[in-house]
């Protein structure tokens, strides 16, 4: 392997995405695009939840409850009802997710027995909303009067019951706020060098064979890992840029804490740009038109990444063949390893696993990516 | 006591098959050293095929070939330090400036870059191209396209320059340009193996093989490939040289008869015997025509005439 050659070609490659502007779109646009669509777009918090109320009562207690609602930050009470008739037709047209529904003897029964029920009405069918829905109503009813049950009638769900007497004392730890973007932007961070990295270097190859310029560059000594290190080391250190732009991005502008250690985040971060290069390059080589290996790329990244990486999935909730899955993909370790940097600030020790999982797959990657490269027409 | 120079290009029972035809059958040959080696033939007759086996692009199904002595099927990764390839296509970076291109080419063969940078300007000013230094090579037209090409292929000095159809789309004047150039090579020594689909660049080689449907047919010098020329070919000049051409096909004793502008060439076995027959035919047609004479061919008279008492016309 000769350092000059390797320079050549990464000299070359350099001038090329320098004077090719989807290249640039892609390296350096694409990044910001997506840290501002998934950074803003994926929320997995529910709060102004539109809410219907239909007070049979009218009365001072009922008014004090719903204020209590609407004083909440998870409900936006939108609309006043009238019958339960309304109140379907509120949930059927999504006007609405719940509607709260105060019993016309809502104050006598306070007053007679020292409690009475409320009933929440919960469009279930996306029955995590709903769940979450329901508890926050059963909290806003609990805080209104300690003693005060809450009976909340499923629509198409269960009903929920709270126990009363015992005390939770909760204390969460390293997403404290339980801000769900803390959770989901180190995974958007793994998402965009996975899809920017295999997406730029998969047309590295496949360009050359559609201009014809391979046909010349395969009939000098150039060796093929000459080529593939030549032609991965611009784009590699695009990589890191993005990278550094990426946890920019999400300290000072999401403000997600960032806790690790920097060294660990290059480090790991070099490791899983080697596999998603090498992976993007294998595409290439495989494949000798760019429409078709670009396509190839985002199938094996964008859909494994999002889906079975744990980046908004867990995935010690899926099922165990889909879990069992999950270990072939990449992106999974990288999650792990900037989920536990960014939010439990966790040091390379910690890591070892994930780590060492990386760097398997960056050996076998680059070694595969060095042959598969043939310097030969056929 | 030097030892006999061996070829610098030498091809045995090359065999390539591409699936449903043969593009070379049990190809052999060999190259001396300042020949300028000419593969000429239609398309599709195995010239592209030959010049990707011998560059070491292309593996042979069987057979070998030597570049220099070396190996190109064993070791083709040595051949490629002594030759240089130019390929039917342009492979240069078009998104690439001509200076870059010739820089990575040097870079690419390990030329030292103080040698590089002596070499760059001389050889792009004797190619006339010093003023587009700076210019994106996908802004060239064909024929400066074919001599950055050539600037690539020559900047680090190769024994053996494999040029496929290197003046296809390039306008006469660059194209006498460009054979100008190789003439200049040949006498600094260079071995240089050409294809061409212009049978008049053909006879500019001083070597020349006629392909047809993957088998060489012939392989002479110019001049003696005229000699193998059966029978006698004859001279037609008229204004009306296309009803000319019609009018005596049908003729006995002719094996063809080539429209060229206001002439037809028409070749006969034997010329005593059809120079009467054809005037007295044309004269019942009343068809103007100056005296009929004999000619030399040219070399499109030539590959025809050969190829058909090889009796492998398609």
């Amino acid at each position: 392997m000769r350092w000059g050659r390797i320079r050549a070609i990464a000299i070359k490659e350099t001038i090329q995405i320098r004077r090719d502007t989807r290249s640039l779109i892609i390296a350096l646009f694409m990044p910001f695009m997506q840290m501002i669509l998934l950074g803003y777009g994926v929320n997995l918090d529910i709060k102004h939840l539109p809410v219907c109320v239909y007070d049979r009562e009218g009365s001072q207690n009922s008014q004090a409850l719903l204020k209590h609602f609407q004083a909440s930050e998870y409900f936006s009470i939108i609309a006043v009802l009238k019958d339960y008739r309304e109140a379907k037709a509120a949930l059927d047209s999504d006007r609405c997710r719940i509607v709260i529904a105060i019993p016309h003897d809502f104050s006598q029964k306070l007053s007679d027995s020292g409690g009475s029920t409320v009933q929440v009405l919960a469009d279930a069918s996306d029955d995590n909303t709903a769940n979450i829905a329901i508890g926050y109503a059963q909290s806003v009813v609990g805080e209104f009067a300690g003693n005060l049950a809450v009976a909340a009638q499923g629509f198409g769900g269960s009903p929920a019951r709270l126990t009363q007497g015992v005390d939770l004392e909760e204390r969460v730890w390293y997403n404290e706020d339980l801000d769900s973007r803390n959770y989901i932007i180190p995974g958007v961070v793994a998402l965009i060098m996975a899809l920017v990295g295999a997406l730029l270097t998969s047309l590295t190859i496949s360009r050359e064979w559609e201009r014809g310029t391979m046909e010349l560059l395969i009939s000098t000594p150039v060796q093929p890992s000459e080529v593939m290190l030549g032609k991965l080391l611009p784009y590699f250190a695009i990589g890191m840029l993005d990278a550094v732009f990426c946890l920019v991005f999400s300290v000072f502008w999401f403000h997600v804490p960032f806790r690790g250690s920097l060294f660990a985040l290059f480090f790991t971060t070099s490791l899983f740009l080697v596999v998603v290069l090498g992976v993007g390059f294998l595409i290439s080589a495989a494949i000798k038109s760019q429409v078709g290996a670009s396509q190839i790329a985002v199938l094996v990244t964008l859909l494994p990444t999002s889906l079975l990486s744990g980046y908004a999935f867990p995935i010690d909730q899926m099922p165990p063949l889909v879990q069992w899955v999950t270990t072939l993909v990449f992106a999974r370790y990288y999650v792990t390893i900037l989920k536990a940097l960014f939010l439990k600030g966790s040091v390379l020790e910690d890591l070892i696993r994930p780590v060492l999982a990386m760097g398997i797959y960056a050996m076998v990657v680059a070694f595969l990516a060095g042959r598969a490269f043939k310097k030969r027409l056929d | 006591m030097t030892p006999e120079p061996g070829p610098m290009v030498e091809a045995k029972k090359l065999v390539k098959n591409f699936p449903g035809v043969f593009a070379v059958k049990e190809l052999s040959f060999s190259v001396g050293k300042g020949e300028i080696f000419g593969l000429a033939g239609p398309d599709g007759a195995g010239k592209t095929t030959v010049i990707r086996l011998l560059a070491g692009v292309m593996p042979p199904d069987s057979g070998t070939a030597t570049i220099d002595g070396i190996d190109v099927v064993r070791d083709p990764e040595k051949a490629k330090q002594h030759l240089s390839y130019m390929p039917q296509r342009f492979g240069l970076y078009e998104d690439l400036t001509v200076d870059e291109n010739v820089r990575f080419y040097a870079d690419i063969f390990e030329l030292p870059v103080a040698l590089r940078n002596q070499r760059i300007g001389p050889l792009l000013t004797s190619f006339g191209m010093e003023p587009f230094r700076k210019r994106l090579a996908g802004q060239l037209s064909g024929g400066m396209k074919q001599k950055l090409g050539l600037v690539c292929a020559l900047i680090h000095t190769p024994k053996i320059l494999l040029l496929d159809e290197p003046t296809t789309g390039v306008d006469p004047v660059s194209r006498r340009d460009f054979w100008k150039i190789l003439y200049g090579l040949r006498e600094e020594g260079v071995t240089i193996l050409i294809s061409t689909a212009y049978l008049e660049e053909a006879e500019r080689c001083t070597r020349l093989a006629l392909f047809h449907q993957g088998v060489m047919a012939y392989c002479d010098t110019p001049a003696h490939l005229k000699t193998k020329m059966p029978g006698k070919l004859l001279n037609i000049a008229s204004p009306r040289a296309r009803e000319i051409q019609k009018r005596i096909q049908s003729l006995e004793g002719l094996s063809g008869a080539l429209l060229m502008g206001d002439h037809v060439h028409v070749a006969v076995d034997d010329d005593l015997k059809r120079i009467p027959e054809i005037t007295r035919a044309l004269a019942e047609a009343g068809l103007p025509f100056d005296p009929v004479t004999v000619t030399e061919p040219t070399m499109e008279d030539l590959f025809l005439a050969l190829l058909k008492t090889k009796g492998a016309s398609p």
